[in-house]
């Protein structure tokens, strides 16, 4: 690759997204995401959906700018609620939530949200360096994971969640088990017909995670704190700047968190079919595992917020990758955005990089600078989202439990959703109770569908043989690093115990809960 | 159901779209007095949802309604969501739906029970206009041995069964139905791997994942042009006469029968008022002659196959005929 030539097109497509017009198009899409980021339910698909007819009337690179503007502002925005109410705004801000929540709680919310946007914005930024130099040679390697590596790197995701929270291992094993479980429900593509949906078409289209997530942490915590003390303990957070510059102190010390879940997140939202989720729960769960204090996350460790996020974003970024080299879309939202490429008379496929100069260039230069404003935009912000813990619990709870159910109903506008959040919500009330762990049943059911789908696949394409995931080289890799992190809890616990009892055998790990 | 997902941001939407189209048309009979909700049965980024969000804001550059169309996915069970959502909505004026070939092969496929327990079939739904016919053309990738068809049905018909695999979205619809009609015709067994989407199915092909694919054009046009994808047949009646895609000779040509088209059409919910079908068959017939979608279909090698009326009723008829029988061969018919 000419390094001169790229840098040559990266200036000029910066002058392109820099000119009043695309400037004032980026700040009226993050602005517009972020809303959408912060309503549940409401996801960046959605938004970029309802805004494409608006595009016709932009010249093309205007067009992508405002969508692609939308999609950071939503990134940026999905971890507020989750943040501030345990309510995931986004799927990809579950994880944010594990950490993010009980910081809040411990009168921190500022500390949270700064930790989050700043690690958003630096694993878009690692993303789109990488997307600057290596789009087209990135996007062939992409093309090599077929259905076998991806199973690979989704039994590489469960490996490193494993044992997510701490606390007793079989409960943990039975909530996974709930939530491969529930992953089943719905419309089964690899058979065609409808499973577990007991004659409900509502039900076809499957347990939507967000909605069960929404009820399970939401609305789960709403009834937890009215039994409890009848208020949020956000009465002391502090409202000023000085605690954005207090976090960024923080961050050189977590150089190798955000540069691995950077890298991470970026190459996994390249891969088509797997996307920011489940590399926000394996940053999540990798962070966990590496981190010094890896027993203490769940209990409000920074680290715990900013792993997720910087794998979110960066993969964000990462699923435009085969949207603009190849005409695939690595996200729904990419799909979006791919319909469209039509409307916009661009021909989307392999020759856009040669044909469309001044589109790819101008979406990569608004990649830098919608990120750098995006950033901008949600840190003024920070303390006037951080007041809102400081409204009173008699206020907050019935606009949360509002928030919650908009936010379920929005997802398939069916009222069937509804009774599933409030069903979760009850259930997450008693599973806390009992000491079950909820992440496991959350992660379970988001990445028990792609999983299944993928084995399933992949035995088809072995003619029912599962050497095919040991004859192929990448996925063979993968599967036996995944079987190592599976056990590397267990050789951790064992050379401990040989190495003599310091401290007794049930301490590690006891934080949680 | 006052409330939406898309709240606030569809009176946004509209609030601009208004004013755009505000003055605009000569009033015919009926108009629309809200935004008309254009159901899609199928996810975002699909055919069908590429074409309703091409349409929609074609419909508000040239004026063809005062009120926008807004495209709304309902893709659960391969339809069956949207056809269900069809029916209650029996009567509504500003409710529309386009429909790919699940309209025949998901009822065929399960049982769909509408409210009153009866089966869903397309005939509870008002038929508008056939716009669109969309082609299937076999496609390998461009650096396989098979140069012709005559290469590959050789390559079928010798290697032991199963050997050669297609990549196919989802399971028992069209894609695999064409599957079934060449394993008949040759005396041949595939390896059938479902895919949630055509843009996936491509790049399976592309990555070499599988051996073939039987895409639509518009799903593959971008690959076979950066020469990463090579076409061997369509399974069209005649030739597309457009561009390149002139090029590839039909089955029948090459002595294999077999022909299958998919239809783009509109339909409306049961007992739709006969002034507002007339409104939208005007609405779609002047869509079709606009410049952006005459570009679209020959990109995508469509069939401009404009039909309303008792005619369009006939040929759906006969092309449920068809999907049924062919899925009776293949052994997916539920009674």
């Amino acid at each position: 690759m000419d390094l001169a030539r790229t840098f040559q097109d990266l200036l000029y497509g910066l002058g392109v997204a820099a000119s009043p017009p695309n400037l004032m198009v980026a700040v009226v899409g993050l602005l517009l995401g972020t809303a959408i980021g912060v309503l549940p339910g409401l996801g960046g698909t959605n938004g970029v959906a309802l805004l494409l007819p608006l595009t016709f009337h932009l010249n093309p690179t205007a067009a992508i700018i405002l969508l692609s503007s939308v999609y950071w502002g939503a990134i940026f925005g999905g971890a507020i609620t989750s943040i501030l109410f345990r309510i995931p705004g986004e799927p990809w801000s579950v994880a944010t939530m594990f950490d993010g929540c009980p910081l809040a709680k411990q009168g921190k919310p500022g500390t949270a949200l700064t930790a989050a946007f700043t690690s958003s914005f630096i694993g878009a930024l690692v993303a789109i360096v990488l997307f600057t130099f290596f789009a087209p040679p990135l996007a062939e390697v992409a093309l090599k994971f077929g259905p076998p590596e991806n199973f690979a790197v989704l039994l590489l995701a469960f490996g490193t969640i494993a044992g997510l929270e701490g606390g007793d291992p079989v409960k943990a094993l039975l909530m996974t088990f709930l939530g491969l479980l529930l992953a089943t429900v719905g419309f089964d593509i690899v058979s065609g017909s409808p499973r577990m949906t007991f004659g409900s078409v509502s039900l076809q289209s499957g347990v939507n995670f967000i909605i069960i997530a929404i009820g399970l942490f939401g609305l789960g915590e709403i009834l937890l704190s009215v039994e409890e003390r009848l208020q949020i303990e956000g009465m002391r957070a502090r409202l000023s700047f000085r605690e954005v510059w207090e976090t960024w102190k923080l961050f050189p010390r977590y150089v190798w968190t955000l540069l691995r879940s950077s890298l991470l997140g970026f190459w996994i939202g390249v891969l088509p079919g797997t996307g920011a989720t489940p590399a926000s729960f394996m940053s999540y769960g990798i962070a966990r595992q590496f981190s010094r204090r890896g027993s203490r996350f769940g209990t409000g460790e920074v680290e715990g917020v900013i792993a997720p996020e910087t794998a979110a974003h960066a993969a964000g970024i990462g699923a435009l990758l085969p949207m603009v080299t190849l005409g695939i879309p690595g996200s729904p939202t990419a799909a979006v955005m791919l319909a469209g490429f039509f409307i916009w008379g661009l021909n989307p496929g392999p020759l856009l990089f040669q044909e469309n100069r001044e589109f790819v260039w101008g979406l990569i230069g608004s990649m830098y600078l919608g990120n750098v404003i995006g950033v901008l935009v949600v840190l003024t912000l920070v303390p006037a989202f951080a007041a809102i813990v400081r409204v009173p619990f008699a206020i907050l709870a019935p606009l949360i439990t509002i928030l919650c159910s908009i936010g379920a109903y929005a997802v398939n506008n069916q009222v069937l959703d509804l009774w599933i959040m409030l069903g979760s919500g009850v259930a997450g009330y008693f599973f806390k109770k009992l000491g079950y762990p909820l992440a496991p049943l959350v992660v379970a059911l988001v990445l028990g569908d792609m999983t299944e789908q993928a084995f399933r696949q992949s035995l088809i394409m072995g003619q029912g043989s599962p050497t095919i995931f040991f004859t192929r080289p990448i996925a063979a890799f993968f599967v036996v690093l995944a079987v190592l992190i599976f056990l590397l809890p267990f050789v951790r616990n064992l050379t401990r115990k040989v190495r003599g009892p310091a401290v007794p055998a049930e301490a590690p790990g006891a934080a949680g809960s | 159901m006052g409330l939406t997902r898309q709240g606030v941001l569809i009176v946004l939407v509209v609030c601009v779209v208004g004013l755009l189209a505000s003055g605009a048309l000569s009033a015919p009979a009926w108009q629309p007095n809200r935004p008309v909700e254009w159901t899609v049965p199928a996810g975002t980024g699909g055919g069908a949802d590429q074409q309703a969000r091409l349409m929609a804001p074609l419909i508000e550059k040239y004026r063809l309604s005062p009120q926008p169309f807004i495209p709304v996915n309902r893709p659960a069970g391969a339809g069956a969501q949207a056809f269900l959502w069809m029916i209650d909505k029996t009567g509504d004026p500003h409710t529309i739906l386009i429909t790919l070939d699940s309209l025949f092969a998901t009822p065929a496929a399960q049982v769909l029970r509408k409210r009153d327990g009866s089966r869903f079939t397309w005939r509870d739904l008002t038929p508008i206009a056939r716009l669109l016919l969309d082609h299937f053309v076999l496609w390998v990738h461009a650096e396989s041995p098979y140069r012709t068809l005559d290469d590959f049905v050789r390559a079928a018909k010798a290697g032991p069964p199963g050997r050669l695999k297609m990549a196919g979205t989802g399971s028992k619809q069209e894609d695999e139905i064409i599957m079934v009609l060449l394993e008949q015709a040759w005396g041949a067994k595939f390896t059938y791997v479902p895919f949630p989407g055509g843009g996936a199915v491509a790049a399976a092909l592309v990555g070499k994942q599988v051996d073939f694919t039987v895409n639509n054009p518009i799903e593959a046009v971008g690959h076979w042009e950066a020469g990463r994808v090579r076409p061997l047949a369509i399974f069209a009646s005649e030739r597309v006469r457009v561009g390149r895609w002139a090029e590839i000779p039909t089955m029948r040509e090459l002595g294999y029968p077999i022909e299958y088209q998919m239809l783009r059409g509109i339909f409306g919910p049961p007992q739709m008022p006969a002034e507002a079908v007339a409104f939208y068959q005007e609405v779609f017939r002047r869509v079709l002659d606009t410049p952006e979608m005459a570009d679209f279909i020959e990109r995508g090698a469509y069939t401009k196959a404009y039909l309303t009326g008792r005619e369009y009723v006939q040929w759906l008829e006969r092309k449920d005929a068809l999907v049924r029988s062919l899925m009776e061969r293949a052994g997916w018919l539920v009674r």
